[in-house]
C-alpha cells in the first residue's frame, strides 16, 4: 500500500528523462523537414510550415557515395575481423598453449590505446605502401584495431562450450579444424551476430582513422557530415538530414536488433 | 597424443597472423612514435614535409617544452580542460545511469520502451550526437529558446562560445596540490590496512604519508615553470560534457541494470523482512553489490574521455582553444602543422594517462580469471 503512493514519481522522472533523450529528436527532424528559407533560430522549435523533402534529396544526392564507401568499408571489415576473432578466440579458449595468459593480454591492451599514439606511424606506413586514400588502407587498419574486441568476445564465448564435447570430437579423431567446423562454429553464430552488430557499428561510426587517412573520394559518412555540418554560416536543414541519413543504418540495427547490440556492449567490459 | 600434439602446433599458426599485425600496428608503432617523440621531426620546415625526412635526436625536450614553455600553454589548458571534462562525464553518466537503471528496475510498465530510448543514442556515431547538440546550444535557439515556447525568458548562457573560465589556480601550484592528494590516499590507505590488521602495510604507508606530509609542510615547493599561469574549467566543456552524457549515460544504465538484475531477489526479500525500507534496501545491500560494475564503468568511460576526439571536433571543430583537449591538439599538430615531433609527444603522454588506467584493469579482471 505505501508503495503506491510514490509510484507516480518513478513515472514522473522517466517521462523527464524520455524528454531529454527525445528533444534532440524532435529538434532534428523537424529542422530536416523545414524549408531553408523558413530556419530561424528563434522559431527552432516549432513545426515546420509546409513538410519540405528537398533537404533529404539535396542531402542525398552529396552523401550517397560517401555512404556508399561506408558500407564497403563497414562491411568488409567487419567480415574480416570477427573471421579472425572466431579463429583467435577458438585458439585461445580451446587450445591454449603456455603463454597465452600472456599474449592475451597483450592482445587486449591494443583496443584501449588512444589511437594518436599509433597515428602517425600508421599514417606513414599507408603513405609508403601506397594505401593512404585508398578505402583498402582503411579497412586494414579496422581489421587490425579491431582484432582485440573480436577476439575477446569470441574468447569468452568459446569459454562457455563445454571441453568434453571437444573431447569427445577428438576421440573421433577430429583435428583442429574439425573440431571448429564440426563443433565450434554451428555453436557460434550469436556469437557472430553479436560481433557483427557490434564491429559493424563501431567502423559505422568510426571518425579519426576515417579523417587521417582518406581522400574526399573514399571518406566514409562521419567525415562527409563532419564537414557538412562544419564551417560557418551553416544551412542547418542539410546537416540536420545529413545527420538522419548517417544514423540510419546503425539506429535500425539497434531497434531490429537491440537484445545482440545489448550482449556485445556487455562483453566490452573484458570480464564479458 | 602425437595427433593433439600437431593441432597445438596448428592453433598456435593460426593465432599467428594476428599476433605479428597486433605486434607492429600496435607495439612497433607505438615504439616509433616514442622515437619520434624524442626527434626533431617538423621542427625544419624543410624536413617536414619530406618523404624520408632526416631526423635529429632531441631526448626529451619536446615533453619538456610542453610542460614548461611559455607558448604551449594550450596544452596545459588541454589537460585541464581534459580533467575536467572526465570528471563531470564519470559524474554525470554514471549518476544518470544509475538513476535510470533503479526507475526501470521498480517493474514499471513499458521498460522495454524506455531502455529501447534511454540507450538509443549509444548506436549514434559521436559525430551524428556532435551536429545534432551543435545545433541545440546555438545561443539563440536550441535550448535557450526552449522556455519561450512556455512564455519564459529565454536562456542567456551561449553554450559552445563562452568564454567565461571559473575556478582558477594557478599552474604553480598542481605539484603541491598533487602531493596534497597523494598524502590524503597514503593515509587512507594507512587506515584501511590498520582496520584489516595489516600491521606491517599500515606502518609502511603511514611512515611515507608523514614524511611527505612533513616536507609539504616545511615549505618545500616545486615550481615547474618560471612564472605563474593561470588556469581553471572552461564553461564551454559544459556543453560537451551534456552531449558526451546524453550519449553514454544509457550505456552505464545498461552496465547497471544487468547487474541489479543478477541481484538475487531474495536477499532484497531478506532485508525488507528484517523491516529495512526500500531506501535502506538499496543503501544496505544493492549499492555493495553494484562497486565492481560501477569501477568497470569509470573505467571504460575514462578510457573514452581520455581518448575523445570526434564529438568535440563535430561540435566546435578542432580549433577552438577554449573546449580543446589532447587528443585534437596531437592532431593538428601533426596533420595541419606537420609539426610531428609534437604531435607524437603529446599522443604518448595520452598513452601514458589511458595505461595508467587500463593496465590495473586487465591485471584485475585477468588475474581473477585464471585461478578460476
Amino acid at each position: 500500500m505505501k508503495r503506491r503512493s510514490w509510484r507516480w514519481l518513478i513515472y514522473l522522472l522517466l517521462g523527464l528523462a524520455t524528454l531529454f533523450f527525445l528533444l534532440p529528436v524532435y529538434l532534428v527532424v523537424i529542422t530536416a523537414f523545414k524549408d531553408p528559407a523558413t530556419i530561424r533560430l528563434a522559431t527552432a522549435w516549432q513545426l515546420p510550415e509546409t513538410w519540405h523533402w528537398q533537404s533529404f534529396v539535396v542531402a542525398w544526392e552529396t552523401l550517397a557515395p560517401k555512404l556508399r564507401n561506408s558500407l564497403i568499408l563497414a562491411v568488409s571489415a567487419t567480415t574480416l575481423s570477427a573471421m579472425l576473432g572466431s579463429l583467435n578466440g577458438y585458439v585461445l579458449s580451446k587450445w591454449r598453449f603456455r603463454g597465452a595468459n600472456i599474449v592475451f593480454p597483450l592482445m587486449l591492451f591494443g583496443m584501449f590505446i588512444p589511437y594518436q599514439s599509433i597515428l602517425i606511424p600508421l599514417f606513414q606506413f599507408m603513405s609508403n605502401t601506397g594505401l593512404h586514400g585508398s578505402l583498402q588502407g582503411l579497412i586494414l587498419a579496422h581489421v587490425v584495431y579491431g582484432l582485440p574486441i573480436t577476439t575477446l568476445i569470441f574468447r569468452n564465448f568459446y569459454a562457455e562450450i563445454p571441453d568434453e564435447m571437444l573431447e569427445a570430437g577428438k576421440i573421433d579423431g577430429a583435428g583442429f579444424f574439425g573440431l571448429y567446423w564440426r563443433i565450434v562454429f554451428p555453436l557460434s553464430i550469436s556469437g557472430f551476430v553479436v560481433v557483427i552488430i557490434w564491429q559493424f557499428t563501431q567502423i559505422w561510426n568510426e571518425f579519426l582513422f576515417a579523417v587521417t587517412l582518406t581522400t574526399p573520394a573514399t571518406q566514409p559518412i562521419t567525415v562527409a557530415l563532419a564537414g557538412l555540418a562544419g564551417g560557418e554560416a551553416v544551412r542547418w536543414n542539410l546537416p540536420m538530414a545529413g545527420a538522419i541519413l548517417g544514423a540510419l543504418p546503425t539506429l535500425i540495427i539497434y531497434i531490429v536488433l537491440g537484445r545482440y547490440f545489448i550482449r556485445g556492449l556487455l562483453a566490452g567490459s573484458v570480464k564479458g | 597424443m602425437k595427433r593433439v600434439n600437431k593441432d597445438y602446433l596448428v592453433a598456435f599458426f593460426m593465432l599467428l597472423p594476428s599476433l605479428v599485425l597486433l605486434a607492429i600496428f600496435v607495439y612497433g608503432f607505438i615504439g616509433q612514435t616514442f622515437y619520434v617523440s624524442l626527434t626533431n621531426w617538423g621542427r625544419d620546415p624543410a624536413q617536414a614535409l619530406a618523404l624520408r625526412p632526416v631526423l635529429e635526436f632531441v631526448g626529451f625536450s619536446n615533453y619538456e617544452r610542453l610542460f614548461t614553455s611559455f607558448l604551449e600553454v594550450r596544452f596545459r589548458q588541454d589537460l585541464i580542460n581534459l580533467f575536467f571534462f572526465t570528471v563531470f562525464f564519470l559524474v554525470g553518466s554514471l549518476g544518470l545511469g544509475l538513476l535510470l537503471a533503479i526507475l526501470l528496475d521498480q517493474s514499471v510498465r513499458g521498460e522495454g520502451f524506455f531502455r529501447t530510448i534511454f540507450l538509443f543514442p549509444f548506436s549514434l556515431s559521436f559525430i551524428v550526437t556532435g551536429t545534432v547538440w551543435r545545433w541545440m546550444l546555438q545561443p539563440q535557439g536550441g535550448i535557450n529558446a526552449l522556455p519561450t515556447a512556455f512564455g519564459l525568458p529565454p536562456g542567456e548562457f551561449t553554450w559552445l562560445t563562452s568564454r567565461q573560465q571559473i575556478w582558477h589556480f594557478n599552474w604553480q601550484d598542481l605539484p603541491f596540490f598533487t602531493g596534497l592528494v597523494v598524502v590524503a590516499v597514503l593515509f587512507w590507505l594507512t587506515v584501511r590496512a590498520w582496520r584489516h590488521h595489516q600491521r606491517t602495510r599500515a606502518a609502511t604507508f603511514g611512515a611515507v604519508a608523514l614524511v611527505l606530509a612533513l616536507w609539504k609542510l616545511t615549505g618545500a615547493r616545486i615550481e615547474i615553470l618560471p612564472f605563474p599561469e593561470r588556469h581553471g574549467f572552461n564553461l564551454a566543456l559544459v556543453g560537451i560534457i551534456i552531449a558526451a552524457v546524453w550519449q553514454m549515460s544509457g550505456y552505464t544504465m545498461a552496465l547497471y541494470l544487468a547487474s541489479l538484475r543478477g541481484i538475487p531477489e531474495e536477499l532484497r526479500e531478506a532485508a525488507r523482512v528484517d523491516g529495512a525500507s526500500e531506501f535502506q534496501t538499496y543503501r544496505l545491500v544493492v549499492f555493495p553489490l553494484l562497486g565492481p560494475i560501477t569501477l568497470s564503468a569509470m573505467i571504460i568511460l575514462g578510457h573514452i574521455s581520455l581518448k575523445l576526439f570526434d564529438l568535440i571536433f563535430a561540435m566546435t571543430g578542432p580549433d577552438l582553444a577554449t573546449t580543446s583537449v589532447p587528443s585534437l591538439l596531437m592532431f593538428i599538430r601533426s596533420f595541419r602543422a606537420a609539426q610531428f615531433a609534437d604531435g607524437a609527444a603529446i599522443a604518448m603522454v595520452l598513452l601514458v594517462l589511458v595505461a595508467t588506467i587500463i593496465i590495473p584493469y586487465l591485471w584485475i579482471s585477468l588475474r581473477g580469471e585464471v585461478r578460476r
